[in-house]
């Protein structure tokens, strides 16, 4: 690496690597350049000339954000000129300016009356009549008031290069120039709402939020946003108890300041008028109110009475089942399988599984406790990778699905490495997804070609056979181009691979075995699709696993967990959600217990689960909902707080935005169930279960320090796993959610249906 | 959409021209206003694919330039300056005065289709001014005589 330059700045010596750019070197010692355009990772622009500073030797002002520094440069950023240029910038930004900021969302965070608070002039000379534009709706959520407009271009760059949507550009010239949507008075975009967040003033503005309150007044919870399982935190705005918008200005979080539409408006389901508020009890075949107390003493007589039959033993059928969520916190979820086990006494629990990652986990300890040829042991975080490192990885390959819509976040920080740091791209899809457009290697393969594949990757012949020749898309894939694909990639040193539900199973072990054979280090993420459930799978919600994915069959694992919980743990795994299903169908089952799940959407035989006695605990009337014989109105994510895992492995915390009444957390419903049946649950407080969680569960004895200050850890629940367990067959299946949908919270969010684009965005064409 | 073979040849003379293929996009706006008279949102469309930029880019662009124009003008599009220069020399009264010969205002076309006038900013002849533009013909130091004389000249021209 070449010799730091030095150079000086305000009489102060300072070093620099060759390259670096003079805004960047004066920030990082805490000299102060003011700038509209610049902004950290997104091309330069040069427009607004509030950068500028005086360079020795050069005639003229120079723009600080566009200069490398270099050997012996001679840098002054607040003589007299300099002063005056910016005040003379300001001048010009406001002639046009309207001034509204008594009015406009802006005021109070906005950064252009910081800068004239600053360096601004206190008088303008400019007399003339404003330029007056009406202001303009784009769409729901995105609004255009052309006079606040300081054209910096930040929301043109951030929609073009880092969402790959380019929706945006500039018209006019002059003092007519303004910023216009890709329809010309209309968006048809990923309406993700980056575009508002990074606009320095209130020119774009935000759907959900314009007019309706000032900065001052709100109070900002950090939290993780509730939708897919990439965990966004986001910023919950909330006055008087309601949360007004999400953001993430801070940038701080695992995501920066990236946050998709779901994240930055879609918490409104939690206002929606659909919303459970009461208990519902079953009479005479229909819901009605009833009290808390009452829901929860005729599930818990039922409860006893099933309980009290299977002790006399009078009884057949299978006596419980439980389905947990993919949305509920970790000790949620920890609690609700020790419910299960400790007190329901089954082993029937399980969750909608998106992704494999029990595969996963049991294919990493395998590929630790057996390394290819002689190499040493690896540690876990050689293989697993954190979202982030999508950004700054050599290489990724994206197996199936459709990031881009489907984790949002990964798809940024994809974009983001290829845009940055040169991360060569591999994509095998059946479809042109969109991130096909920033591929160093593209591999069309057929619908549902996915292990095919993997299989080529692992160098069968005839998997490479069926690989060949036209593609739907009209491509033609040769024996050439399928060498080329994979000598490229069997050189990576350093490998990110994602994949889906697609590969589950054996596949996943085939595919980290194949990864492990790789030069370097090849890291994966299992991408599955809700906010927490890589956490649902951690905790053991699983037939066949404790909590860290210890079997229920290994008398060591169960052991430690029954000191722990001082009492059994039934050694028989239980029945994976399907067939609690089909038992319940068949009245086979007694009880089945449902929290924030909705199995029964798309199942036909709703109907026909009569005879078995159903508890739903959710947020909407669901599907499931409709047949229960008690519903329980819970809490969402953002009025409780807790931890949760995204999809990567990162465990990070919730804070509790807000309350809804009527309902309660589902961590206080499972105690007063417990309660109920006669068994004192213990711990009680989310605290006190996480600190249970990290004594006992492997992988999540991680620092808290980090999680706390609203950062995130890395788990590997891998030590105390069975490396050769049986697989056990899951169903696993994608929800396949877009860009706009969201399970159930999707279906109740008004921002979500609210935008064309929902019915409007086709699914990419077929490779 | 396919354009006339004269016309693909300049594209594919442009394209080997820049070493950022974005650059050709205004010369190439430029040759197909030429041919076709303006730029309609079919040749928008052609073009920013040819050049892997959006619509919204090259419309962009069109807007930034007076001399692109994407609807129909007159067979002789007067441009007339009204920039400082021109300004000072009589470029506004020039332009009003067209506005009154020819009965139409500023972005609009006669009846007969045969002219069409634009108030522009400088055309880069303020040695001359006041200075109008004629398609691509310049004529400098123009009075409201001059311009009459210019007017009933093209229009006599064009009758036979
Ligand atoms: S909402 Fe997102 S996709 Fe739409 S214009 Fe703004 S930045 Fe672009
Ligand atoms: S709308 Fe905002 S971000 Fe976009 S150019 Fe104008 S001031 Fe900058
Ligand atoms: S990418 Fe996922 S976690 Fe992030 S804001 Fe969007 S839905 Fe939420
Ligand atoms: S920050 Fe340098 S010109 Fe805008
Ligand atoms: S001002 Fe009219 S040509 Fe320059």
């Amino acid at each position: 690496m070449a010799d730091n330059f030095k150079f000086n700045v305000d009489g102060r010596e300072l070093q620099a690597k060759p390259g670096t750019l003079l805004i960047d070197a004066c920030r990082a010692a805490g000299i102060e350049v003011p700038a509209f355009c610049y902004y950290p990772g997104l091309s330069l622009q040069a427009a607004c000339r509030m950068c500028l500073v005086e360079i020795e030797k050069t005639p003229k002002l120079q723009t600080a954000c566009t200069t490398p520094v270099a050997e012996g440069m001679i840098v002054r950023t607040s003589t007299p000129i300099v002063v005056d240029a910016r005040r003379a910038m300001l001048e010009l930004l406001l002639a046009n300016h309207p001034l509204d900021c008594p009015v406009c969302d802006k005021g109070g965070e906005c950064e252009l009356q910081d800068m004239v608070f600053r360096y601004g002039a206190a008088e303008s000379r400019f007399r003339e009549e404003k330029r007056h534009v009406d202001e303009q709706q784009w769409s729901p959520v995105v609004y255009y008031d052309a006079p606040r407009c300081i054209l910096c271009y930040r929301c043109v760059r951030v929609c073009g290069e880092g969402m790959d949507v380019w929706a945006l550009g500039v018209v006019n010239r002059g003092a007519r120039s303004e910023i216009a949507p890709n329809h010309g008075d209309h968006l048809d975009c990923e309406e993700c709402g980056m575009c508002i967040d990074i606009c320095p003033v209130g020119a774009l503005t935000s759907g959900a939020y314009r007019y309706r309150a000032r900065p001052w007044e709100i109070k900002y919870v950090s939290t993780i946003c509730t939708h897919c399982g990439d965990g966004c935190k986001t910023t919950l705005s909330v006055r008087n108890g309601k949360i007004l918008r999400g953001n993430n200005r801070d940038h701080s979080g695992i995501n920066g300041e990236f946050l998709c539409i779901k994240g930055r408006y879609g918490y409104d389901f939690i206002e929606n008028p659909n919303r459970i508020r009461t208990p519902l009890i079953r009479k005479d075949g229909k819901l009605v109110e009833a009290s808390w107390e009452q829901a929860i003493q005729t599930i818990a007589a039922k409860w006893k009475e099933i309980l009290h039959r299977r002790e006399t033993g009078t009884q057949e059928a299978q006596a419980f089942g439980v389905i947990g969520s993919n949305h509920t916190t970790n000790e949620e979820n920890y609690i609700l399988q020790k419910f299960a086990r400790t007190v329901l006494k089954t082993n029937n629990i399980d969750h909608h599984r998106t992704v494999d990652y029990a595969a996963l986990i049991r294919a990493i300890a395998n590929a630790i406790a057996k390394p290819v040829g002689d190499s040493a042991a690896r540690p876990a975080s050689d293989f697993l990778a954190r979202s982030k490192d999508l950004s700054i990885a050599s290489a990724v390959l994206v197996i199936g699905g459709n990031p881009t819509d489907q984790h949002p976040l990964l798809a940024w920080n994809i974009r983001e490495g290829c845009r940055l740091n040169g991360t060569r791209l591999y994509v095998i899809n059946s479809r042109r997804i969109p991130l096909a457009r920033k591929t160093f290697r593209f591999l069309p393969i057929a619908e549902g070609g996915e292990q095919n594949a993997l299989e080529f990757l692992r160098g069968e012949r005839d998997a490479e056979k069926r690989l060949q020749g036209a593609t739907p898309g009209g491509r033609e894939v040769t024996a050439e181009f399928l060498n080329d694909f994979r000598d490229k990639l069997g050189q990576e040193k350093d490998l990110i691979v994602l994949f889906e539900a697609a590969l589950s199973g054996e596949c996943v072990a085939q595919l980290v075995e194949w990864g492990s054979r790789l030069p370097g280090r090849t890291r994966f993420i299992a991408q599955g699709d809700y906010s927490n459930s890589r956490g649902a799978a951690d905790m053991g919600l699983l037939p066949n696993a404790l909590p860290g994915y210890a079997s229920v069959e290994d008398n060591d694992a169960r052991l430690r967990f029954e000191n722990a919980w001082s009492t059994t743990v039934p050694a028989e795994p239980g029945m994976p959600l399907h067939d609690m299903l089909a038992a319940a169908a068949q009245g086979k089952l007694e009880s089945l217990y449902v929290i924030g799940a909705n199995p029964l959407k798309g199942w036909d035989t709703a109907a026909s689960l009569g005879g078995c006695f159903v508890v739903v605990q959710d947020l909407f009337l669901t599907e499931t909902a409709l047949v229960a014989d008690v519903v329980l109105p819970a809490a969402s994510a953002y009025e409780k707080s807790g931890t949760v895992t995204n999809t990567c492995g990162e465990l990070q915390k919730l804070s509790k935005g807000m309350e809804v009444m009527g309902t309660r957390a589902d961590l206080d419903i499972f105690s007063r169930l417990a309660g109920a049946l006669g068994v004192t649950q213990a711990p009680l407080k989310s605290e006190e279960v996480l600190e249970e969680i990290r004594k006992l569960v492997s992988g999540y004895g991680v620092p808290l320090v980090n999680i706390v200050a609203g950062g995130a850890e890395l788990v590997a629940p891998l030590d105390g796993f069975q490396p050769v367990s049986a697989t056990h067959t899951a169903n696993v299946k994608s929800s396949r959610d877009t860009l706009f949908t969201s399970g159930t919270l999707g279906r109740y969010s008004s921002s979500l249906q609210a935008v064309p684009e929902r019915t409007t965005r086709t699914e990419p064409d077929p490779a | 959409m396919q354009f006339s073979t004269q016309l693909e040849e300049k594209f594919h003379r442009l394209a080997q021209h820049y070493p950022v293929k974005r650059s050709a996009l205004v010369p190439m706006l430029l040759f197909a206003q030429d041919e076709y008279g303006f730029l309609s949102k079919e040749i928008i469309a052609e073009i920013s694919r040819r050049m892997d930029l959006t619509v919204l880019d090259v419309e962009g662009t069109i807007s930034y330039y007076s001399m692109l124009r994407t609807k129909p003008a007159g067979r002789f599009h007067l441009q007339i300056c009204t920039n400082i220069s021109c300004m000072l020399r009589g470029g506004d009264k020039l332009f009003d005065h067209a506005k009154t010969k020819l009965g139409i205002g500023n972005g609009e076309v006669t009846p007969d289709g045969l002219f069409s006038l634009e108030e522009v900013e400088c055309i880069g002849a303020c040695a001359w001014a006041p200075a109008i533009q004629v398609n691509y013909d310049f004529h400098h130091e123009l009075t409201p005589e001059r311009l009459d004389q210019l007017i009933d000249e093209i229009q006599r021209v064009s009758r036979v």
